[in-house]
């Protein structure tokens, strides 16, 4: 047993760092990742795992660090959208989204980037229908989906 | 935020249960966190321990035999990739691979669903027409009881507070049968959800048995025996013939209310609409054609 208010010594590879943290058993993937390792790039927003927001992949699994609690990652591998590009080189889903023209005002664009990952490891060059299917719940406020898409199905080298 | 908790994990399902009968109303079950965190981040739950049943031997485990049984901490991924539950029944992979998102899906669990008793459950439904029976195991001993049973009403289960979920039990339907799930809505949950199952209906023949469930507009999923009535003993060419009948009488056995969904008019007719389209689809599967390309708009076809 893990008592309230314990923090409890968790050891996780964050966007290929080895690191180690204590938290406690009710810390949120998404505070620890924000507030501990200053990675801002996941955004709080619906807080109920319907926006998508918060996405980091836990072991290559996109999760929503909003309603994951820390404690779970222990042992894992997270990565969040820090650790997409290579030094100054950008990952080619970033590359597709800026050529694509896919950022409008910018909030979703992680979660979208880390999801588009996740089914791009998954479905090397994914269909348009592969892609919206994964989209699902992956909310772009500006509504700006139409070149997400392209972006997503470009990246997998296909046609957009 | 969420309030301190401690946070238990047994190995064990005798241990979990030790602790829950130990505990009593302080603790409660947690595998995938999808319903229970948002709770208590609400503050509406505020239990003061969590057993983390992931650890449970057993129940991350999907096995077949004479039904196919899929331990209480399945996740919808893995239920959506399963080689049993793909070849034993299809259409629950299908319906797996639609069950809300993919961050969901990939640490949500079977149980969880279940246990949670949401009226917007994709799962309940499904289960119903796979004469879907439950696991709960407590310090007391083991008992198993239908679905209909456990599921008593919104967020209102059978289980004691000792018992916990093990596993669901379902039994395949028969080879031949032709099936679909059809979900709407346009929130995150479903608005509706309809899942029919026509046995024994090769190429030709007639409904041996018709199963037909409808949830998501009553405060828990049901089987509709009388629009089951009416597809049984009907051949597979005039199914057609009696969609008007059967949706009618979906529509009748519903009891919807008013809410952010819809009117509990608006419900209603959207029963007889998405019953006669799962007809439809359902049918074409027992002739062996492709299933119709109209796609529904708002709508999920597995």
């Amino acid at each position: 047993m893990i008592d309230a208010g314990a923090r409890v010594p968790i050891r996780l590879v964050v966007n290929g760092r080895a690191r180690e943290l204590a938290v406690a058993t009710h810390a949120l993937l998404l505070d620890v990742l924000r507030d501990d390792l200053d990675l801002k790039g996941a955004k709080r927003s619906c807080d109920s795992q319907v926006c998508g927001a918060c996405t980091v992949l836990v072991d290559g699994l996109a999760v929503s660090a909003c309603t994951y609690l820390a404690v779970e990652a222990d042992g894992c591998a997270v990565l969040t959208v820090e650790g997409l590009a290579e030094g100054d080189t950008l990952h080619p889903i970033q590359r597709a989204f800026v050529d694509a023209g896919a950022v409008q005002c910018g909030f979703c664009t992680a979660g979208m980037l880390l999801t588009a990952r996740a089914l791009l490891d998954e479905h090397a060059a994914p269909t348009r229908e592969q892609v919206l299917h994964y989209l699902r719940g992956s909310l772009c406020r500006c509504t700006g989906y139409r070149k997400i898409v392209e972006a997503i199905v470009a990246a997998g080298g296909g046609d957009r | 935020m969420l309030r301190p908790f401690a946070l238990h994990r047994p190995g064990t399902a005798e241990e979990a249960c030790g602790l829950l009968a130990r505990l009593g109303d302080d603790a409660v079950p947690y595998a995938g966190g999808t319903e229970l965190l948002l709770l208590m981040k609400l503050g509406l739950l505020r239990p003061r321990h969590l057993i983390d049943v992931k650890r449970v031997a057993g129940f991350d485990a999907i096995t077949d035999g004479a039904r196919l049984t899929l331990g209480a901490a399945v996740t919808h991924r893995a239920v959506e990739r399963s080689p049993l539950v793909g070849r034993h029944c299809a259409l629950l992979a299908a319906v797996a691979r639609h069950v809300a998102n993919v961050r969901v899906r990939n640490v949500g669990t079977v149980g969880g669903n279940l246990a949670f008793a949401d009226p917007h459950s994709d799962l309940a439904t499904l289960f119903l027409t796979l004469d879907a029976t439950v696991e709960l195991v407590s310090g007391r001993g083991r008992r198993e009881l239908p679905l209909t049973d456990f599921v008593r009403g919104a967020w209102e289960t059978a289980r004691a507070p000792d018992e916990l979920l093990a596993s669901v039990r379902l039994t395949p339907w028969p080879s031949g049968t032709a099936a679909t799930y059809v979900k709407f809505g346009v929130h995150e949950r479903p608005t509706l959800g309809v899942a029919l199952a026509l046995c024994r209906a090769a190429a030709g023949a007639r409904v041996g048995e018709a199963r037909l469930a409808i949830g998501c507009v009553d405060a828990r999923p049901a089987r509709v025996p009388a629009a089951e009535a009416r597809l049984t003993g009907v051949a597979v060419a005039e199914l057609e013939d009696v969609a008007g009948a059967v949706a009618e009488a979906a529509a009748a056995a519903v009891d919807p209310a008013d809410d952010l969904h819809g009117s509990a008019d608006y419900k209603r007719a959207m029963v007889a609409v998405f019953v006669r389209r799962a007809l439809r689809i359902a049918a074409a599967r027992a002739r062996g054609d492709v299933a119709p390309a109209a796609r529904f708009p708002h709508a999920v076809v597995a």
